[in-house]
């Protein structure tokens, strides 16, 4: 109790920073993806797509995870950023990729910013429903100015300058995934500074109570609108990512099926600890992968019964069985 | 020199209902003042109003002299208005050292740094650690909140608003639901808050207001009913009649 405040504070700051330390299994994670690189040649394509997923699912993860904002229309930015990607490059307004990414990055941020506002009050129903109609429309207004968006048909005659200069797009998706899973770490690691900071932490007082951070002076709205305006950027990203590697881009970027697929890929990861939308990309990319080639017709049955037993059984319930599970099999082996 | 904290006719209709009707409060520097009255007069109403929760349908706030009646309830906070309160409003998943960090790199204006590491400034630690120590929570500070004991939780609300370094400090119920063996620990940290700090507290507890305050405002259906020191509100006859019934008055 009679503890000196100094010697406390000490210990304070490291206690605190304690969060914010790397942890073993983070780096093996990361270990394993540049391994897959050497490891994994011809499997880049689908590991490129592996990458950009997870890119989309960290930026949700920074609204749903961090501040308590559910949304199922996230692919309103993704869609703009492919969109402002795919223009970039069509006219030749910026030709490299890595600046048309961050000019689409910032493009999806401003529109993230505007539409921050619809976002502020309301329930959870609200949430959903503003999101889902503000990417329905944008959906429809690309299709209606198809001079420039080719409508329906996408745009079309797309090249990718090489990134930097140096490196060029082809079949075999080398460059694609390395550069992918290159912009998706460093924003990664962007995100993991950002949710351990003060303001970190004040996003996570906002979702927990926001009256009370009210009352201890934290403005709410403000953090709300920085942290959607930046999910915003991530997921524009995102979406200039595929317009690059694919050079092409259409409607679909925009679709409902996306933002939809996005929220199921963030609950079987699960939320609020940043791995969460990347180990859940993994899991639900190759999922899709393996379900496909079994039962072409009817993988979405098994996603449709993995999403009901993860939320029905609970992550944590289920998490607790493999670790039983585990203590189970070196004692059956020893019995044997 | 102005008052801590002053209302001009504050009202607020609920539908039909007046929870707040017509009330001119004074609260003057340094004060020790307790807000009575029965349950539903209004008083929760009122520090909502006083701290921006609620707009008033009518009437005007000054806080020190400012008018602060549109602003919101953050912004008060950063002009000195603090509160606890009735029922614990805490952060479940933080720890008592996030809970106050959290305060006081606010107050600081840290609250929005988002390339720096929390807990990487010395001097704001010491200032979490003085308010945990003062508050006997240094050795639980560890602890997520939702696992405290009931009385400690209690503490950290007061903390809390204590962190904030307020100049008013509003509580509501600071006593309340908090068991017999912990009372004693939650009144200490009241009673030693600082003198210059203007204290408005609503108590039901008899004993802790008139031991604490040092002038009284009876709150009845909404409207300031009596005001005066514990003396004279002990004394009131109309206040025993509220508080006891009609009956008590006849005995």
């Amino acid at each position: 109790m009679s503890t000196a405040p100094g010697i406390v504070a000490i210990a304070l700051a490291d206690r605190l920073a304690q969060r914010a330390r790397w942890q073993p299994v983070e780096i093996v994670f990361w270990a394993a993806a540049a391994a897959s690189v050497f490891l994994l040649p011809g499997k880049h394509i689908i590991l490129a797509e592996i990458a950009i997923l997870a890119l989309f699912a960290l930026s949700l993860d920074l609204i749903l995870g961090y501040a308590g904002i559910i949304s199922l229309g996230h692919a309103a930015f993704f869609g703009f950023g492919a969109y402002c990607a795919g223009l970039l490059a069509q006219h030749h307004l910026i030709d490299e990729p890595v600046l048309a990414l961050a000019v689409s990055g910032l493009a999806a941020a401003a529109l993230g910013f505007a539409t921050s506002f619809l976002v502020l009050r309301g329930s959870d129903l609200t949430r959903l429903m503003v999101t889902l109609g503000v990417a329905l429309m944008l959906r429809e207004i690309a299709n209606r100015f198809d001079a420039l968006t080719g409508g329906a048909d996408g745009l079309q005659g797309i090249t990718i300058a090489p990134v930097l200069g140096r490196f060029a797009f082809d079949i075999t998706g080398h460059a694609a995934y390395v550069y992918a899973l290159a912009v998706t770490f460093l924003l990664f690691l962007a995100a993991r500074r950002l949710v351990h900071s003060p303001f970190g932490l004040s996003l996570r007082s906002v979702k927990g109570n926001p009256l009370r951070a009210a009352a201890i002076g934290i403005s709410v709205n403000a953090r709300l609108v920085a942290i959607y305006t930046v999910a915003a950027g991530y997921a524009g990203i995102a979406g200039a990512l595929l317009t690059q590697i694919s050079a092409f881009c259409s409607l679909d970027v925009f679709s409902f099926d996306r933002s939809a697929d996005l929220l199921l890929v963030l609950i079987i990861g699960g939320t609020g600890y940043l791995y969460g939308g990347l180990i859940g990309a993994v899991l639900f990319k190759l999922m899709q992968d393996w379900l496909a080639t079994m039962t072409p017709q009817y993988w979405q049955f098994w996603i449709g019964l993995v999403l009901v037993a993860i939320v029905l059984v609970g992550r944590q319930r289920m998490a607790g069985w493999l670790y039983c599970a585990r203590g189970l099999v070196p004692d059956m082996l020893r019995r044997r | 020199m102005p008052f801590a904290l002053e209302t001009a006719g504050l009202s607020r209709q609920f539908g039909g209902i007046a929870a707040a009707k017509d009330v001119t409060l004074r609260v003057e520097r340094g004060a020790r003042h307790a807000l009575i009255g029965p349950n539903g007069a209004g008083k929760t109403t009122l520090i909502n109003l006083l701290t921006g929760v609620l707009r008033p349908s009518a009437g005007s706030i000054l806080l020190e002299g400012r008018d602060i009646t549109r602003l919101a309830p953050h912004r008060r906070v950063g002009l000195g208005l603090a509160r606890t309160f009735q029922i614990n409003q805490l952060f479940a998943d933080f720890t008592p050292l996030e809970t106050i960090g959290l305060a006081v790199s606010e107050r600081l204006g840290h609250g929005g740094d988002w390339w720096r590491v929390a807990g990487s400034r010395l001097g704001l630690n010491q200032d979490i650690a003085s308010v945990l120590e003062r508050f006997h929570l240094a050795d639980a500070m560890h602890e997520p909140v939702s696992t405290l004991p009931y009385g400690k939780q209690r503490l950290l609300e007061i903390a809390l608003a204590v962190a904030c370094r307020p100049r008013v400090l509003l509580l509501d119920e600071p006593a309340a639901g908090v068991p017999e063996e912990d009372r004693h620990e939650i009144l200490a940290s009241v009673a030693a808050l600082p003198e210059d700090v203007t204290v408005l507290f609503i108590e039901h507890d008899m004993d802790l207001v008139f031991s604490f305050a040092r002038r009284i405002s009876v709150l009845v259906n909404g409207t300031l009913f009596a005001e005066g020191t514990p003396e004279e509100i002990a004394r009131d006859a109309r206040v025993k009649a509220v508080y006891l019934g009609e009956e008590a008055v006849d005995a």
